[in-house]
């Protein structure tokens, strides 16, 4: 085998990739050398657990190469054959006209002559951009890095990114109990050994871990699930649908009604508290607020016990197995598992989803979170890990080549107005718009209180979109607005730029090919996000960096992100304040040098070798999460965001009070009248659900939409073909590969569906066609169909409203925020109907 | 003496369809002379996955079984191949030559699981190799076991005592798919699906409480198969059962009456709430 051997890593795994004659043949794991592994060893009780010598990749990547080579790959710059950039520009027609290939220097000409023209006439305001994330790996070329130094440069209006998958979290468990500074997710630290060690019983609420994989840590964690059934912890599944965890687990199947988490969890804490089963005296100590919090559980407050047979009738869930459940989690040493990273799970990407993820954190406050086996824990990170040795995670400001002291210099946009991603399509049809909080809300609690509104004083609207990648028409809510947004006059000039075509790709004036990950050169360590993710690289079983080589050139006319932005630069005449004569392997270069791993291995070696294994020390000493905060004592976790570590509040969680809060400090003293988000949790009704009699009489089924098992959000889905021979992922139907809907037996029955028949999925905000899957694991009255198809594709092109037959269910849910002072999105809380499709 | 196998452990497998794509990775497009043709893009699947959905809701299994040629011993795809195109290396893997198997369709139809498929466009059918390209150049195995999170495929030389498999075969638990084909098959499994009776038992009187600790026993032509009690919410569960049984369930509580159930195990069966009123 006459082959080349090159490493990389995608989102979701290291890799080797054999090149022969200049093509990629094969992709593997990536290969390690047996005594590069430093493996580490968790005892609990007489069993020993060692972690694998093998990385664990998550199944799309084995379609990596079928997805380098598609037919869906953007090949050559493109323009809209309709667009005359000094003519007639017929914004119109954006999504129905076809494309005609250009040469690149046209394409940059345009775009270069364009943002000089709009910047010139409306000010730098005028142009905005925004990007999909993660669409490849790799510090050089992430999103944050090529993309934000160039627009930084020229300034421009930046559009905020909001915290989308963990809403309730990051809007109301920091509330709580702090971890602002992870967005709302709990400390990570040595989780898996305290549960291997401590734990009996696994309460997973709204959590498909199997499916969702920590987001970018493989398959890494199936293996500690696997050895925590072996040892026989209990398992508890609350979700409507019987998902990949709990059927490769095993254990109890509780399904609530969509929506009404909440009210079920306050039916397990009415129970605790009229059968005393809960922790007195840590409530007492680490808590404010719990008297008021057990008013209103009593009824006290507003007349309305939260008894196991109100939650039951809100939820479905029958009394006794809300008592049964509680009971089971008092009388256990109990992990609430709540969401992939521990916080996440569609049951707060729902109308007041603040609420739910205010109780999960609640709940196990009752139970003394912090205490031995007793924590919030996703069950995908948590290994034992070597914080020690420092590399920046892509989010790091110190890993984008827009923020890095690895940069000479580091450009700065003058431009102050913002727009926020979920508002995008108002702000452009209809402004002004205005909401609060800066997207990603990291620094401090206070940043969720800033009010922002578009247009801002003294700036242009936006007239130039400038957008890389082209997921949101699948990810976002309610996108047949994005289609509306697209055709608008107010939008003089729009380029996307990209790997392969996507459903917001044929919406631009000016289409540029992009070059994946292996068609160029960075570096990049496994699974580190960094930013407000410290450490999740913890969430794998190695702790690895990986030289990402130049494997193949890029093909067709695609070119590197860096590339492209040096280009146009070039154009701006100001070539060498973008790259500073930096190359993409002189940035790698310079990323490596400001890091701790020098100190192990010199660049020429890693190099040459391709990865780099952070070692684990023999005396490794386990931080558990929150230990400390249980036990009384100083942070000890190597938390780097934590602002209170190592300082004199170091004992406290990153609330106001230092305590959790039953009673949330800063909401009372910003939000004191906030019903929708109340200083103390409630429940309250959902805006689309069963208690909205009409619209629920019309559209009586819940749609749950979570995240895909056999795609990357939108990646991998439609540019990797082999994914559509997996049922679960697409279902081939005449040719076609269509989405799966499931449906129960007993609803598809009334509405005379068979197993494989295409159905319409419809509401008042679009219809999405599928193949209908009929199944035992859908709880009836509720639809599960994964959100982030790839594929949007209109029976009508360029006609809001259309069919899709793609299977974006992102057109049906609804762009109703969580709460009023809420900016997150709340796709889980959709009504719909369905019907056979005789299209 | 090496004689290659692979042991798949159910229990193990959560249906990630990892063995599945790295499968299509290697071969789809790739030329291995001597061992394979290229595999088509679509509808072949060198490592299979069946996928099963079992009982009703909300008494729901789900299994995967990953299945890749067998390599049987007695293979029937090698008694049907004419001029040697099929035979055994002395590892044990049974090869189709890609080049004496042109036009010999009879080859996929002789296996009773079929994994052989047949390549229109080469006229040619086709299979794993438990990647023999590979373990002839260093490869430890196949590009599926690689794969696998979770070790649900173990491979390894049957012939040595002391190999992993080896030693997992040892707990004796292992069986072959569709064993009456009697093919002595290098591919077997641990833990099978078999069919489950499950229920839930309800008091008349306490409806709100579940019914933990209830007697559940499950007779066979009135003979005495097991016995199991309700957990903490009240369900109980039979599974590793015989197919196409007759079975009855009987609930019993004192102070309660007794209820028997009958339930056949054509499919897996979910019986219920049971409900026990008092005396």
């Amino acid at each position: 085998m006459a082959e080349k051997v090159f490493t990389s890593c995608t989102n979701c795994g290291p890799v080797s990739v054999y090149v022969k004659d200049g093509e990629v043949v094969r992709i593997r794991p990536l290969q390690v050398e047996e005594n590069d592994y430093s493996p580490w060893t968790i005892k609990a009780g007489d069993q020993e657990y060692t972690s694998p010598k093998k990385m664990a990749l998550s199944p799309f990547v084995h379609g990596e190469r079928q997805r380098l080579y598609s037919d869906e790959r953007i090949k050559y710059p493109m323009k809209r054959v309709d667009f005359d950039v000094n003519g007639e520009r017929n914004p119109q027609n954006r999504g129905k006209s076809s494309y005609v290939r250009i040469s690149w220097d046209e394409a940059l000409d345009t775009i270069a002559g364009e943002i000089t023209r709009i910047q010139d006439k409306y000010g730098q305001s005028a142009v905005t951009g925004m990007t999909s994330s993660h669409h490849n790996w790799g510090n050089v070329g992430y999103k944050m890095g090529p993309f934000s130094r160039f627009f930084n440069m020229i300034g421009y209006t930046q559009v905020f990114d909001n915290p989308d998958s963990w809403e309730g979290w990051h809007w109301g468990a920091t509330h709580t109990y702090g971890f602002f500074w992870r967005l709302g997710m709990p400390e990570p630290y040595d989780t898996l050994g305290d549960a291997l060690q401590n734990t009996e019983m696994i309460v997973f609420w709204s959590n498909d871990p199997d499916s969702t994989r920590g987001t970018y840590t493989g398959q890494e964690s199936s293996i500690w699930r696997y050895w925590l059934k072996q040892k026989g912890v209990e398992m508890v599944f609350i979700d409507p649908f019987f998902n990949y965890t709990a059927a490769a687990m095993g254990g109890k199947w509780i399904r609530p009604r969509m929506g009404t988490d909440a009210a079920l969890a306050m039916g397990i804490a009415h129970v605790w508290i009229t059968e005393g089963t809960y922790d007195k005296d840590y409530l007492e100590t680490h808590t404010i607020g719990f008297e008021e919090f057990k008013k209103y559980i009593l009824g006290e407050e507003d007349g309305q016990p939260k008894t196991p047979e109100w939650a039951s009738e809100e939820s479905t869930v029958p009394v006794r197995v809300i008592k049964a459940l509680a009971r089971q989690w008092a009388s256990k040493t109990t992990i609430l598992s709540g969401g992939s990273r521990g916080g996440e799970g569609g049951a707060c990407r729902t109308a007041f989803g603040t609420e739910w993820a205010r109780m999960m954190v609640l709940l196990q406050a009752m139970q003394g979170l912090g205490k031995p086996g007793v924590s919030i824990w996703g069950t995908t990170m948590g290994a034992p890990y070597n914080a020690s040795i420092w590399f920046p995670g892509y989010a790091d400001l110190d890993g984008r080549m827009s923020a890095s002291k690895a940069a000479d210099h580091i450009p700065q946009n003058p431009v102050k107005q913002k727009l926020y991603r979920l508002t995008l399509p108002d702000a452009v049809l209809d402004p002004p718009v205005s909401w609060y909080g800066e997207g990603f809300c990291g620094q401090a609690l206070e940043q969720q209180y800033s009010h922002f509104t578009y247009p801002m004083e003294g700036c242009s609207e936006v007239k130039m979109f400038y957008r890389y990648g082209g997921s949101f028409l699948g990810t976002m809510i309610d996108t047949n607005k994005w289609v509306r947004m697209y055709q608008s006059d107010k939008l003089e000039f729009v380029v996307n730029q990209d790997c392969w075509y996507q459903g917001e790709t044929k919406f631009a004036d000016i289409i540029l090919p992009a070059c994946t990950q292996l068609e160029r050169d960075d570096v990049g360590e496994w699974g580190a996000a960094g930013g407000y993710t410290v450490d999740a690289s913890c969430g794998c079983n190695n702790r690895v960096l990986i030289r990402q080589q130049k494997c193949i050139e890029p093909l067709w006319e695609s070119k590197s992100d860096y590339e492209i932005f040096t280009l146009l630069a070039e154009k701006l005449g100001r070539k060498e304040e973008y790259t500073e004569g930096k190359s993409e392997l002189d940035w790698a270069r310079a990323f490596f040098e400001i890091s701790d791993v020098p100190k192990y291995i010199s660049w020429e070696e890693f190099d040459k070798k391709g990865y780099f294994m952070f070692p684990i020390p023999d005396d490794y000493k386990p931080t558990p999460s929150l230990r400390w905060f249980y036990e009384g004592r100083e942070c000890d976790t190597p938390d780097l965001n934590n602002p209170k570590r190592l300082t004199e509040k170091s004992k406290e969680l990153g609330t106001v009070s230092g305590k959790i809060e039953f009673v949330s400090q800063s909401l009372t003293e910003n939000f004191p009248d906030d019903e929708e988000r109340p200083p103390m949790v409630r429940y309250i009704k959902s805006w689309e659900g069963h208690h909205t009699k009409e619209l629920f009489s019309k559209y009586p089924l819940a749609l749950l939409s979570p995240h895909p098992r056999f795609s990357f959000h939108t990646h991998y889905d439609k540019h990797t073909a082999w994914l559509n021979e997996i049922p679960g992922h697409r279902i081939m139907k005449d040719g076609y590969a269509y989405w799966p809907v499931r449906i129960n037996p007993v609803d598809a029955e009334t509405r005379g569906i068979n197993n494989g028949d295409v159905v319409r999925m419809y509401n008042d905000r679009g219809q999405v066609l599928g193949v209908a899957k009929v199944t035992e694991r859908v709880k009836p009255g509720v639809i599960h169909s994964y959100v982030s198809s790839s594929k949007y594709d209109p029976i009508e092109p360029g006609k809001p409203n259309s069919v899709d037959r793609g299977g974006c269910i992102s057109l049906l849910t609804p762009s109703r925020m969580v709460s009023k002072n809420v900016p997150g999105m709340a796709p889980l809380s959709c009504l719909i109907e369905v019907s056979k499709w005789e299209g | 003496m090496t004689t290659y196998g692979m042991l798949i452990d159910i229990d193990r497998c959560t249906g990630c369809y990892n063995c599945f794509l790295s499968c299509k990775d290697e071969y789809c497009g790739n030329n291995y002379e001597g061992y394979s043709a290229p595999q088509p893009e679509f509808n072949q699947y060198w490592m299979d996955i069946r996928e099963i959905e079992r009982g009703k809701y909300p008494k729901v299994k789900v299994d995967y079984i990953p299945i890749p040629c067998m390599q049987c011993k007695n293979a029937p795809c090698e008694k049907a191949a004419l001029d040697g195109a099929v035979y055994r290396r002395e590892d044990g893997i049974v090869m189709i030559d890609p080049v004496k198997a042109k036009g010999q369709n009879q080859i996929v139809t002789a296996c009773p699981y079929r994994v052989i498929f047949w390549n229109e466009e080469l006229e040619l059918p086709q299979k794993c190799t438990f990647c023999a390209h590979g373990l002839d150049h260093g490869w430890k195995m196949p590009r599926c076991v690689e794969a696998c999170p979770v070790d649900a495929l173990v491979f390894g030389d049957l012939d040595d005592p002391n190999s992993e498999i080896s030693k997992l075969k040892d707990s004796g638990k292992y069986e072959r798919l569709n064993s009456e084909y009697a093919l002595n098959t290098r591919v077997q499994y641990l833990n099978l699906p078999k069919r489950f009776i499950a229920g839930e038992v309800v008091l008349a009187d306490q409806p709100d409480e579940c019914a933990e600790g209830v007697t559940v026993s499950l007779k066979q032509d009135d003979k005495a198969v097991s016995t199991s009690t309700t957990n903490v919410y009240g369900d109980f569960e039979f599974d590793g059962l015989k197919k196409n049984v007759e079975y009855t369930v009987v609930v019993e509580k004192k102070g309660y009456g007794s209820v028997e159930c009958v339930a056949n195990t054509r499919v897996d069966v979910n019986l219920g709430e049971i409900e026990l009123r008092p005396e």
